[in-house]
């Protein structure tokens, strides 16, 4: 196995470091691979490694009770899952599935603690990852709490059937959440949640609006 | 002809993360560019819209009314 240092220069808890610094932390990287719909995590477990997507990418996500997905994030290569327990001595916030066949870079909890002690730069990169982390978290609670997007889902559906064209209107969720300013993510559930009032049906490439007056409804009272 | 995702292969950087994620496979690189290899039936999961940092790969959804 051999770990490629270009590649760590690349993901930022390792930027800024020199040739020899890059090679004593690529010692204590393990290669992990997982297919498709693995999971990597589970929410609540022990955690034991941090994780750096190497190729593919993983979907970090929890679950709520009724078993409805809110997707955190998706992590691409480069980039980190993992982090918060791996510091705050938890156990996993959330779980993790892989997206397709994935190769991760692991580091143990306490090789972890060994690098940062070794390498100062390596703590000032990782408090800026976790300050990004948070940045995002923020933008997502706000999205989630104060924001009824379900509303405004439900009027950008209806906006669209109202267009005077001859064509089928087509909205990507990426679209949708631009208009409705929020993330894609948020988009996601808001449909199924329409779904789930009987306003609209989801079917392959189509939404189908079944019923217009809820979904009117919905849009007066959310929005 | 099934409805497939849309490509934008101008805006396609070969990353193949796409490629990795679908769950049909409906989709390689050729020439480092994302191509449909259509041999199934998209299911719209949207995954590869999702990973997609570019843009290159979207998955639009028609809307549309269903008469009573």
């Amino acid at each position: 196995m051999t770990i490629q240092l270009e590649f760590l220069r690349d993901i930022p808890y390792f930027s800024e470091l020199g040739h020899d610094q890059l090679e004593s932390i690529s010692k204590l990287i393990f290669e992990q691979n997982a297919g498709r719909a693995e999971m990597v995590l589970l929410e609540g477990e022990s955690a034991e490694n941090l994780y750096f997507v190497a190729s593919g990418a993983v979907k970090v996500f929890k679950t709520s009770a009724e078993g409805k997905e809110q997707i955190l994030s998706i992590v691409r290569p480069g980039e980190s899952f993992n982090d918060v327990p791996i510091f705050d001595g938890g156990s996993n916030p959330a779980s993790a599935r892989a997206m397709g066949p994935v190769l991760l870079y692991g580091i143990k909890k306490n090789d972890i603690e060994a690098i940062l002690k070794e390498h100062p730069q390596v703590t000032l990169n990782v408090i800026k990852v976790l300050a990004r982390r948070v940045r995002d978290l923020v933008s997502l609670v706000e999205d989630l709490s104060f924001k009824h997007v379900i509303g405004r889902v439900a009027k950008i559906l209806i906006e669209q059937i109202g267009t005077e064209t001859n064509q089928v209107p087509r909205l990507t969720q990426q679209e949708m959440a631009a208009m409705a300013g929020t993330a894609r993510e948020v988009v996601g559930r808001s449909l199924k949640a329409l779904e789930e009032k009987g306003a609209i049906k989801l079917d392959r490439y189509r939404i189908i609006i079944t019923n217009k007056e809820a979904l009117q409804k919905i849009m007066e009272v959310s929005y | 002809m099934a409805e497939m995702p849309v490509i934008a292969p101008e805006k396609c950087d070969g990353c193949g993360l796409c490629v990795g994620v679908c769950h049909l496979n409906a989709l390689a690189l050729v020439n480092n560019i994302i191509t449909i290899i259509q041999t199934v039936e998209c299911d719209w999961c949207a995954d590869c819209e999702a990973v997609c940092l570019t843009g290159a790969i979207i998955c639009p959804f028609e809307i549309i009314v269903q008469e009573p």
